[in-house]
């Protein structure tokens, strides 16, 4: 592999290290289709520039994606873009952008099974591709709230109806949110962690 | 307009249903991934930790003089704290192969790994309550 000189790697501004006094991180995976908005969204709330971290697919992989013609032994890479927020100086939160697909999800260690929860963002232009995500989440016991990215020319569901197409429990919140906007962005996450903490009480032995 | 309706997946117990004819895997349309990329997995020995994207990772020696460009890359990145999946963006490499260098570092004792908070059975509230928190002032 062709690696850089040691010297000439950039590593992060000095502002963007963490304390040393930082013990542990936690996640929040953001998942959704392409183009729905999950890159926007992690770089609106994000403390650092939006970094990606990428994986390469082997051979095992390939030939589900729509690359008929190219060579199909070629690896292909994956990106992944993140972001992250210090929440207390011993405490910090990453927020992952991840591809809806199953298949890449197998690409990074424990991406979901760690997770605190999910968000998952929407496009009501192309609500279907979200059928398959909310599936899987369920399947894999992965808590989340699903958050409508309003697109100026998306049509416009009432709540109920949207819940109703996706099949949704009464309990799992269901928001419109402006992915480009910070406090907007904010509020989703915050609906994600009001819920899994609605979850939490419910735990409580009464 | 009335958007499409979701279907229920079937119980994981049932097969799922045989591609349509020839004419190759359709998207989505592959059921069995299994593992697409093996390096990470458990290592020889097996006892080593797994290392997640946000296990935060810190250099507790200088590199010697046997570390390779890419380890000595690493090394000076984590003098702070900082997380598996920001040491592969800033060195340009893949998750897995950071996981491999990591798992020999670590070996050597160059650095030491803190695992994250990964999600219970029963939520940790004060946990969620500092990040709510954490959040509000953002």
């Amino acid at each position: 592999m062709d690696f850089k000189s040691s010297d000439t790697v950039p590593g992060p501004r000095a502002e963007d290290h963490l304390p040393h006094t930082t013990q542990a991180a936690v996640k929040i995976v953001i998942v959704g289709g392409f183009g729905v908005g999950k890159t926007t969204m992690v770089g609106s709330v994000s403390e650092i520039r939006p970094l990606t971290t990428e994986e390469t697919m082997t051979q095992a992989g390939i030939g589900v994606d729509d690359n008929y013609g190219s060579d199909t032994k070629t690896a292909t890479t994956v990106a992944m873009d993140f972001g992250r927020i210090s929440i207390t100086e011993q405490l910090v939160l990453y927020l992952f952008g991840t591809p809806g697909q199953e298949r890449f999800w197998f690409l990074w260690n424990g991406l979901f099974e760690g997770a605190l929860g999910a968000v998952v963002l929407l496009d009501t232009r192309r609500l279907e591709v979200s059928f398959d995500v909310i599936g899987r989440l369920e399947e894999r016991g992965v808590p989340f709230v699903v958050a409508v990215n309003s697109f100026p020319d998306a049509p416009r569901y009432p709540t109920a109806e949207l819940r109703g197409a996706l099949d949704l429990p009464e309990e799992i919140p269901i928001i419109e949110c402006d992915a480009r906007r910070r406090a907007s962005s904010r509020e989703v996450l915050m609906t994600l962690m009001r819920f899994l903490h609605s979850l939490a009480v419910q735990h409580v032995p009464a | 307009m009335t958007p499409p309706q979701r279907r229920r997946r079937q119980s994981r117990e049932q097969p799922p249903p045989e591609p349509v004819a020839a004419g190759g895997p359709k998207e989505g349309e592959q059921k069995n991934p299994e593992r697409l990329y093996i390096l990470t997995g458990a290592a020889a020995g097996g006892e080593r930790a797994p290392i997640d994207l946000v296990t935060l990772i810190v250099t507790s020696a200088d590199p010697p003089p046997t570390a390779t460009p890419e380890q000595s890359a690493l090394l000076r990145l984590c003098r702070a704290p900082l997380s598996v999946a920001e040491i592969s963006a800033y060195l340009s490499l893949p998750f897995g192969v950071v996981t491999v260098l990591l798992t020999d570092l670590l070996t050597a004792e160059l650095v030491q790994a803190r695992a994250p908070i990964v999600r219970q059975a029963v939520p940790d509230r004060s946990l969620l309550e500092a990040v709510m928190h954490g959040l509000q002032k953002l």
